[in-house]
This record gives C-alpha cells, sequence and structure tokens, in this order.
C-alpha cells in the first residue's frame, strides 16, 4: 500500500464516520418492513450485537441480503462444512440442512445438530432445543469475518510504517508513519515505560502495541455503517481471549516478589497475610475477568444507545421524531468514537500494569 | 449466540487470530517501527551530546582566548610603562650629562678666561713698569739736566739719609 491509498482509506474510514447517523436509520427502516410483526427493538438490538453465521448487510423488497460464510462443524462424525446459505436467513431453526447424513438447523444464530430420529426441530419451555445438540462450532463467523477484516487493516498499516523507516535515510518517519508513529510512541512512553519500567519494558512491546491497535481497529469497525453489523469488541468471546492471553502473560512472568505477594504478603502479621491470601488468589483472577467485561460491556453498550436512539422512530411510529434521534445517536456516535480509543487504551495499560506487577522488584 | 456466553467458535478464532497477528507485526513491523525509532532517538541524543561538547570546548578556547589577551594586555602595559620609564631616565640622564658638559665647559671657560687675564695683567703691569721706567728715565733726563737740579736731588736724597 502506497501513501496515497493509505490517505484514501483514512478518508473512507471518516466519509462513513460522517455517514453513520444516516445509514443506520436505513438499515433500521428496511428492518422494520421486512419485520411483518409489530416492530421489535430488543430483538433488533441483540440481532445487530451477536454474532451471526451470515453477514447480513441489508433487505431489499423482503429479500435478505447477506454474504454466505463458512459454516464448519464438528461432530462425532467428523468435520462437516458447508455455506451459511444453505439455512436461507432461517434463525428459527425451521430450515433443516442435511450434511454427511446429519442435520443442521440455525436456532437463534446456533448451530445444532438434530437427534438422527429428529425430522423438526422442538423447542423446550426453557427456550432451547430439546430434541438437538450443539456440535463444536469454529464457523467462520460474520465476527470472525470483521476481525479478518481489522487484521489486514492492521498489517497494511503497519507493515507499510515499518517500510517507510526503511526508505528513509535517517530513521525519520514518513507518510503513513508520520500518523502512526505517535501512538506507537504514546503506547511505549506513556503505557509500557511507566508501568512496567524502564528495564522490563521492551520484552511487553509487541503485545501492548498489538493489543492497543487490534482492540482500536476492531472498536471502530464495530462503528462503521455496514462493517457494524459485526460487533466484534463487543462480544464476550472475543474480549475473554484477550483478557486470557493477558492473564497468561502476567502469571507466566511473575517473579518470586509477585508470588510472594499473593501467597504470603511481607510486612503483615502472620494472620493477615492468612487473610489476606485468598483474596489475593482471587484478585489474580479479578483482574483479566474486569478487563473481559469492561470491554465487552463499553463497546455492547455503546452499540445499544445507538440502536435504542434510532429505534425511537420506530417505537412512536413517527418521522417527525428522526431529527431529535438522529442528533441523538450522531452525539452518543462522536462519544463512542472517544470511547474507542479510551477502551483500547485502558485494556492496554491494565495489562501493562499487571505485567509491571509481576516483574516488579522487591523494593 | 448468547450475549454474555462466549462462544467457543469465536475464542478459537480469536485466539488463533491475535496470535498471527502478533508474530507477524512482531516481525515485520513492530521491530522495525521501534528499531528506527530507537536508532533515531540514540543518534539524537549523540547529536545533543555532542554539541554539548562543542559548546564546552567553544567556551573553553573563549576563556583561553580572552586570558590570552588580557595577558597580551598586561604585557603591553608593562611593556608602555618600561618604556615610559626608559624615556623618562634617557630624557633625565641627557638632561643631567648635558648639565655637567655645560658645566665644564662654562668652568673651563672661566679657567682660560682667568688665565687671559692673568696674562694679561702680569703684561700690562710689564708694560706699565717699562713705561713707567722709560718715564721716570726721561724724568730724570729732563729734570737732571743742570747741576743745580742734580744737587738738589742729591741733598734731598742725603737728607733722607741723614734722618734715617
Amino acid at each position: 500500500m502506497n501513501i496515497l491509498s493509505a490517505k484514501s482509506l483514512v478518508f473512507n474510514v471518516l466519509l462513513f464516520l460522517s455517514l453513520m447517523a444516516s445509514a443506520q436509520v436505513e438499515e433500521t427502516l428496511i428492518e422494520e418492513e421486512t419485520d411483518e410483526n409489530k416492530f421489535d427493538p430488543k430483538e433488533m438490538i441483540m440481532h445487530h450485537i451477536k454474532d451471526a453465521y451470515g453477514f447480513h448487510i441489508i433487505d431489499i423488497n423482503d429479500h435478505p441480503i447477506s454474504i454466505p460464510l463458512p459454516v464448519i462443524l464438528w461432530t462425532e462424525n467428523g468435520l462437516t462444512t458447508f455455506m451459511s446459505s444453505e439455512f436461507h436467513h432461517d434463525s428459527d431453526g425451521k430450515v433443516i440442512v442435511e450434511k454427511n447424513g446429519e442435520k443442521f438447523v440455525n436456532y437463534h444464530e446456533k448451530a445444532y445438530r438434530l437427534n438422527p430420529s429428529a425430522e423438526k426441530l422442538k423447542i423446550g419451555d426453557d427456550g432451547y432445543p430439546v430434541n438437538a445438540e450443539e456440535p463444536i462450532d469454529i464457523s467462520i463467523t460474520k465476527n470472525v469475518l470483521m476481525m479478518w477484516i481489522s487484521v489486514i487493516v492492521l498489517l497494511l498499516i503497519f507493515i507499510t510504517t515499518a517500510r517507510q523507516y526503511k526508505k528513509s535515510k535517517n530513521n525519520l518517519p514518513s507518510g503513513i508513519a508520520k500518523f502512526t508513529e505517535p501512538l506507537v510512541l504514546f503506547i511505549r512512553d506513556d503505557v509500557a515505560i511507566p508501568m512496567i519500567g524502564e528495564n522490563k519494558y521492551k520484552k511487553y512491546m509487541p503485545y501492548l502495541l498489538t493489543i492497543f491497535f487490534f482492540i482500536w481497529v476492531n472498536n471502530i469497525f464495530g462503528l462503521i455503517p455496514i462493517f457494524n453489523a459485526a460487533n466484534v469488541s463487543g462480544n464476550i468471546a472475543f474480549t475473554m481471549t484477550l483478557a486470557v492471553f493477558t492473564f497468561i502473560i502476567t502469571t507466566l512472568s511473575g517473579n518470586k516478589n509477585y508470588w510472594k505477594h499473593i501467597f504470603w504478603m511481607p510486612g503483615v502479621p502472620i494472620p493477615m497475610k492468612i487473610f489476606l491470601m485468598p483474596i489475593e488468589i482471587v484478585g489474580m483472577f479479578v483482574k483479566p475477568v474486569s478487563l473481559m467485561i469492561r470491554l465487552f460491556a463499553n463497546i455492547t453498550a455503546g452499540h445499544i444507545i445507538i440502536l435504542s436512539l434510532i429505534s425511537l422512530v420506530f417505537i412512536f411510529e413517527t418521522v417527525a421524531l428522526a431529527p431529535v434521534s438522529v442528533a441523538f445517536s450522531l452525539f452518543i456516535t462522536l462519544i463512542e468514537i472517544v470511547v474507542t480509543a479510551i477502551q483500547a487504551y485502558i485494556f492496554t495499560i491494565l495489562s501493562a500494569l499487571y505485567f509491571g506487577m509481576a516483574t516488579e522488584e522487591n523494593h | 449466540m448468547d450475549l454474555v456466553n462466549p462462544g467457543f467458535g469465536l475464542v478459537f478464532w480469536t485466539a488463533i487470530t491475535f496470535l498471527f497477528l502478533i508474530v507477524i507485526l512482531r516481525k515485520f513491523a513492530w521491530k522495525p517501527i521501534l528499531g528506527a525509532v530507537d536508532s533515531r532517538e540514540k543518534s539524537i541524543q549523540k547529536a545533543l551530546d555532542s554539541a554539548e561538547e562543542a559548546k564546552k570546548e567553544m567556551q573553553n578556547l573563549k576563556a583561553d582566548n580572552e586570558k590570552m589577551k588580557q595577558e597580551a594586555r598586561q604585557e603591553r602595559d608593562a611593556m608602555l610603562k618600561e618604556a615610559q620609564q626608559m624615556k623618562k631616565q634617557m630624557i633625565s640622564e641627557a638632561a643631567e650629562e648635558a648639565a655637567k658638559k655645560s658645566d665644564d665647559i662654562i668652568a673651563k671657560a672661566q679657567t682660560a678666561i682667568e688665565n687671559e687675564k692673568k696674562a694679561a695683567i702680569h703684561e700690562l703691569r710689564q708694560q706699565v713698569a717699562q713705561y713707567s721706567i722709560e718715564i721716570a728715565e726721561k724724568v730724570l733726563k729732563e729734570e737732571l739736566k743742570d747741576k743745580k737740579a742734580q744737587n738738589k736731588l742729591v741733598d734731598r736724597e742725603l737728607e733722607k739719609v741723614k734722618l734715617n
């Protein structure tokens, strides 16, 4: 990617952001048309923030248009793959896909394998299927697709940045590096060095930089219309995985001093040591859990607020409310743009803090 | 898919994707970027250090210069002073010598004059004595032309002897 296309990428991002509010109205409008029943904001919002097998873009004349994605299921009979289009946009468990002599249905965007004897999906009183079981599901869902798009974007941006330095003689940033270098230096000078310390921060830099930009880009994509059909960084599976990475790195880099502070707190009387030990052990696990929940809740909440404000138009069934709800959702979107960076920053700085605590020397 | 129930598929793909991303970015982005920034910062630090050093050296040089100037100025002053003194001394010496010489000349002149005077007086005296003798001769010759006058003189002279 050259500088020109990097610039046009930035431009496109800005363009998308500015068109966002109106695009969201459109999307929701069309959705409402397809709904034969009364408009249900909860269902619409949940559909938006949860993962799905297909990448649903738009409905035209009651006909949903979506990008089919591979469904990959692992049952006791082995691997089964088919495209999500074979569900025919059904998520109520009505369409049965037969593959390798097994029957699969999509119930609430979750694939189930019908028991061999069953002909039709039966739903129990608790809202879960009774005559089907969940296979191991490693489908390329819309979130996985968006995540990969974000990976491509990140690779393009940062490998281009690295190349800019190779081109220049004095290691001076040029082109996109002028934009990315302050961000990289921000992570180094304001996150890694103060939290971990001058001597040990280098080892953690690749992780901190990657996690910061990975979360940030996915947060931003969650705000871009069309793309925000996926809500990657507001998905608890995504945040959990990243939090587990931080937990593993923290635990593996814990030195003697760190473990001593957990199991036998120095400087306090023995009864206190015994009292503090379980608290510290719980704290060890609470830290990544808080990382997981914070990112998930913040991003998901942002999406819910924006979609709820847009839904107002359809709840009150008047276009007169549209300016108000668009204005509000635009306002929240602007706040969300800030939140994308803040949440990525918080996740990174807290990870750095935990690494710093794990590697802190006795003082 | 449930909202707060992490789906296995996404966990699986996120883990793989993230590991892939971290490995690739580490090798092809973070290392070159951080390395470039690091070496640039080092070269900037080096440049700043050498500039500081040059400044210090410059200051030293300046101080040296100032010192040398001061010394030169002092030397010049000293030389000027010496020259002044020498001039004064020479003038006074010359004056002294001149005075001495003029005194000498005057003294010599005076003695010469004295001698001349003495000689002149001496000569004058001799001359006067000569003339007196001659006059006396002439007077005597005039006076003792007749006998009477001769007798008279002899009488007078004899009288003086008698008195004695």
